[in-house]
């Protein structure tokens, strides 16, 4: 999330700033960096539940997602509206 | 010419954010007095103070940001509008026009009679609280409000003795029930912090607190939370009329046409209150900064977005929807010994605010029931096999 602030990512918009408590920094991860990707908590869980966009099965929120090396080459996908 | 906006907080940055977001093509000029580029605030009694989060996370954009958007920060003060040649003189003796001007002065600290005490509101006394946390053994928080107890949950987290100063019988006491209070203390006092309600602060020397006639407490290191006082000088002396805010109506106007004021500094009728209310969060400071950027720009509407907050100590989440002022009723939803519960408020039968203790799906939807006004009776609201959902449909 804040990768995606920093560097104007329109489609991000993080009201809280990054603490799991708006679901405004939605994203979808392509199915195959899924696996990568630290398995969510249950607030993130419980957030996701109520984002303005349909959650999908590859939803995450991108403030959760603390990006290492690993996620080299990762592709995510805005979803048409935060808020 | 163009637009102004002095105030260099969480609003003054959404509004010339949202400007341009909404085509705004004209200049723009953020006018504030700190000597950084915008910045969250509130991550700095949470996270930063125990070294989690830095100071370049906080930053809302990048200084890049501006320039590409082509938005002026102007790091002054301002010292007086001339609304009849629509001009804000600055403490540099130099002068901005505009074509409107948007008020997000914000607020200051209320301040206590002694030295020997430090405030928490910008980056500068955060990075200096921190330094002094690294010495201190002994931390004495004034104030048991969300601030005073960031600090303290942040201070206990790194291992100082800490005592809680609380002049009221409860913590929280302006803006949450009892039941939550309680709770609050409960915890606190669980990871070893000394809460001391009904305490009146008569003294601060270099190593001690007096509290009351006789009793002395160590305290190396004393901070105060003890709420705001907004930014209403400027205004005042523009001839704006000013109650406990500058006041707006509900386009967030001033009676000036050319005038808007958003945020802790501004004081504006609410759907859900009986009266004008002035918030002090960033919620309101966001929401507000979009209505005026969308006025601006020729799409006025009311400004009507559901108040909500949060909290953040030790790893209790507080979230808090809508305005529970005046409720003479509350139920509690879910065990707080599970440590996730929400308290649903009530005044003459109505859903007025929710507060959800690390239950954020509740919390959502709370914003979204009452938003819809929607009716949730005190028994379905405190029975948990009633989906809320329901209510909304």
């Amino acid at each position: 999330m804040e990768g995606a602030v920093q560097n104007g990512v329109d489609g991000i918009v993080a009201e809280c700033g990054g603490n799991c408590q708006c679901a405004t920094c939605h994203v979808y991860v392509e199915e195959k960096f899924l696996s990568l990707l630290k398995p969510m908590a249950e607030d993130e869980d419980a957030m996701l539940e109520t984002t303005a966009s349909p959650r999908k099965s590859n939803s995450r929120l991108s403030c959760q997602l603390h990006v290492t090396p690993a996620f080299d080459g990762l592709v995510v996908h805005t979803p048409p509206t935060q808020q | 010419m163009g637009v102004v906006i002095i105030g260099g907080g969480q609003g003054g940055f959404q509004v010339a954010a949202s400007l341009r977001a909404e085509g705004y093509q004209e200049p723009i000029a953020l006018v504030g007095d700190e000597p950084n580029i915008p910045y969250q605030r509130p991550p700095l009694s949470k996270g930063f103070l125990v070294g989690k989060q830095e100071q370049r996370h906080a930053e809302l954009r990048p200084a890049a940001f501006y320039e590409a958007q082509r938005i002026t920060l102007v790091t002054a003060r301002a010292t007086a509008i001339d609304r009849q040649a629509r001009r804000v003189t600055l403490d540099s003796g130099e002068h901005i026009e505009y074509d409107t001007l948007v008020l997000a002065t914000g607020a200051r600290n209320r301040v206590l009679p002694h030295d020997n005490v430090l405030y928490l509101r910008t980056l500068a006394e955060a990075a200096e609280i921190r330094q002094r946390l690294t010495a201190a053994n002994d931390v004495v928080v004034i104030g048991g409000g969300f601030i005073g107890l960031e600090v303290a949950a942040a201070a206990r987290t790194l291992g100082k003795q800490v005592t809680v100063i609380e002049g009221q019988p409860r913590l929280m006491a302006r803006v949450v029930a009892p039941a939550v209070s309680e709770y609050f203390r409960g915890q606190h006092e669980a990871k070893g912090v000394d809460v001391l309600l009904n305490t009146q602060l008569t003294g601060i020397t270099e190593n001690e607190v007096l509290l009351g006639q006789r009793t002395r407490r160590p305290a190396d290191l004393v901070i105060a939370g003890i709420g705001v006082e907004p930014n209403v000088e400027l205004a005042r002396e523009a001839g704006l009329p000013v109650g406990n805010g500058i006041t707006v109506d509900k386009y967030l106007r001033t009676p000036d046409e050319q005038i808007f004021a958003i945020g802790d500094c501004a004081e504006c009728p609410s759907l859900f209150a009986e009266a004008c209310v002035r918030l002090e969060s960033v919620q309101n400071a966001v929401d507000q900064a979009a209505c005026v950027a969308k006025a601006i720009v020729g799409h006025r509407a009311p400004y009507g977005a559901v108040p909500w907050f949060w909290t953040d100590q030790y790893d209790i989440h507080l979230q808090m929807a809508g305005l529970p002022m005046g409720f003479d009723q509350v139920v509690t939803r879910g065990d707080p010994e599970s440590r996730k519960f929400s308290v649903f408020y009530y005044r003459a039968g109505k859903l007025t605010a929710v507060d959800s203790i690390n239950r954020p799906a509740d919390h959502m939807l709370a914003r979204k029931l009452i938003g819809a006004h929607a009716t949730v009776s005190p028994d379905q609201a405190k029975d948990e096999s009633f989906d809320l959902k329901t209510a909304l449909s």
